[in-house]
């Protein structure tokens, strides 16, 4: 598998070999944060025009046609509609917050977005607690949607934010149990690591039944967490016309927007990592010569490809069935999905010691 | 003394720490002070991410500034209403905050110049999560298996009580 640390450390030899080192990594700290929005842009962009062809497609419609092959020109018409709206202020509403709110989301977004590893060697944060890293990073969104709703000084938003915090708050609790289940079988927590383990098979192969039943949990759970449905309670049409970004237009309104759909590809993108091998290519071991042709695809298209393959099996989940309750919503999390994450840690830690594992 | 990226990143860390410090006290919306906190916070896990020591930066994050900051707004939306302003300072509280407060700078600045410092062990690079890990539930020397537990036991209780006062029956 080809390491991009190669050329990453090419740079950085070349830049400390004509500049003092402080300099060189300051200047690379600012073009990787520069490339680091460009990438968020881009997957916003990709995620937006796939919601709405997978969205057509389930619905039997074709989507958008008109504007360029296949409708493709459709998403940056609207993204400059949405940069040249007016961004309107709320009377009697705390401004200071109102402005802040969605650039806190965005903020927690850019740092789990930042723990991703899309390949070999172009890993940005990689500590080692980087699990509980990208955990801590993921939960100050909530926040920053409930700031959204409270100085929006409007009821609907103020019930779509509480709603979206409890909710949020709760499903959190699945996420951290069923990814701790795959760190008792990997021992380690930096997300590098993770995939390097899987090089001779992929963790929803090794561990069987309990990493199964963990991904399942973390399908429910992640798409909770980023508020879609089934689970889109926060910003239910129907009774709080859009939930906590109500009052919100113009390009802050599509902050929210950008946000919600990169924490999507976010939380593929984990799952894709943790239980479906992140790079690593589909190694079967013994047949060598299978395992050498699939080396021979680069690891970035394989991440990429699981990625969008869960985000596609979130979307095919959203876009068929009907909202819940939020009391179904709580009732689903506390009640069944939190004690069979238990439990199922506890089959983890049996089938570890016994070495029940592939 | 020469000018290190280090040096610049403490800067600025620790002017913006401080400036949102003082935002957090003097601002008359509770739920700005909350706010300011929280960027305090994130200032703090910010020195501690410098100081390489990332499982400590991630647990400020996750635990003061995803969970407690989290907690203090729900508890202000819950409870507080719309046009909450602090009350003005009388001339006696005002007089108590301030001596209170230089009191304890004094007592700071006083233990932190006359303490001697060991030279510091301190390791450069990462601390593997596995050390950290055999630290809290070791119960030799230097582990801290007792603490661990105790604070266990205390969050039960926690639970317990707010089932206690939640339940109407």
């Amino acid at each position: 598998m080809f390491d991009f640390g190669i050329w990453t450390s090419w740079i950085h030899s070349q830049l400390t070999a004509v500049m003092p080192e402080g300099l060189a990594i300051f200047l690379e700290c600012v073009a990787i944060g520069i490339c680091l929005l460009l990438l968020y842009v881009i997957i916003a962009i990709i995620m937006i025009y796939m919601e709405r062809k997978v969205c057509a497609a389930f619905q039997c419609r074709l989507g958008p046609t008109r504007v360029g092959p296949w409708g493709s020109v459709q998403v940056f018409c609207d993204v400059f509609k949405m940069l040249t709206k007016e961004i309107i202020t709320i009377r009697h509403s705390d401004k200071f917050l109102y402005n802040l709110a969605p650039y806190l989301v965005i903020l927690a977004s850019v740092m789990a977005f930042a723990c991703i590893p899309v390949s070999r060697g172009l890993e940005i944060l990689d500590f080692n607690v980087g699990v509980l890293f990208f955990m801590a990073a993921s939960s100050i969104g909530v926040v920053g949607i409930l700031l959204a709703g409270w100085s929006s000084n409007n009821k609907f938003s103020l019930i779509g934010a509480m709603r979206s915090g409890a909710q949020m708050i709760s499903y959190e609790l699945s996420i951290g149990l069923s990814i701790l289940t795959i760190i008792v079988l990997t021992d380690t927590m930096q997300f590098s690591e993770i995939v390097m383990r899987q090089a001779d098979g992929w963790f929803i192969f090794k561990g069987h039944i309990p990493a199964v039943i963990a991904f399942i949990i973390y399908l429910i759970a992640g798409n909770a967490e980023v508020n879609r449905g089934p689970f889109d309670l926060p910003e239910a049409e129907s009774e709080l016309t859009a939930g906590y970004h109500t009052e919100y237009s113009g390009m802050h309104f599509g902050l929210f927007y950008v946000a919600e759909f990169v924490n999507l590809f976010i939380v593929s993108s984990i799952a894709a990592t943790i239980f479906l091998g992140g790079w690593m290519p589909l190694h079967i071991p013994g047949l060598d010569g299978f395992n050498a042709v699939m080396d021979a695809i680069p690891g970035f298209i394989w991440f990429f490809a699981k990625a969008f393959f869960v985000v596609w099996l979130l979307m095919w989940i959203k876009w068929t069935f009907p909202r819940l309750r939020i009391d179904q919503i709580l009732t689903l999390e506390w009640k069944y999905l939190v004690p069979i994450g238990l439990v199922n840690l506890l089959l983890m830690v049996v089938v570890v010691v016994f070495k029940l594992h592939f | 003394m020469d000018i290190t990226l280090d040096l610049i990143v403490f800067i600025v860390l620790a002017l913006f720490i401080t400036v949102n410090a003082i935002l957090a006290v003097t601002t008359k919306r509770i739920l700005r002070a909350a706010t300011y906190l929280l960027f305090v916070l994130f200032g703090t896990a910010g020195i501690y991410f410098q100081l390489n020591y990332s499982f400590l930066g991630a647990v400020q994050l996750l635990v003061y500034a995803g969970g407690i900051t989290v907690l203090y707004v729900f508890s202000i939306l819950l409870t507080s209403s719309e046009g909450d302003q602090a009350e003005k300072l009388n001339k006696g509280k005002f007089a108590a905050g301030l001596i209170a407060t230089l009191t304890a700078l004094g007592l700071c600045l006083f233990i932190t110049l006359r303490h001697d410092f060991l030279p510091s062990h301190f390791e450069h690079g990462e601390l593997s999560v596995r050390t950290i890990g055999h630290a809290l539930m070791s119960g030799e020397k230097f582990g801290f298996v007792l603490p661990f537990e105790v604070i266990s036991v205390l969050l039960l209780a926690c639970i317990v009580g707010g089932i206690l006062i939640a339940r109407k029956r």
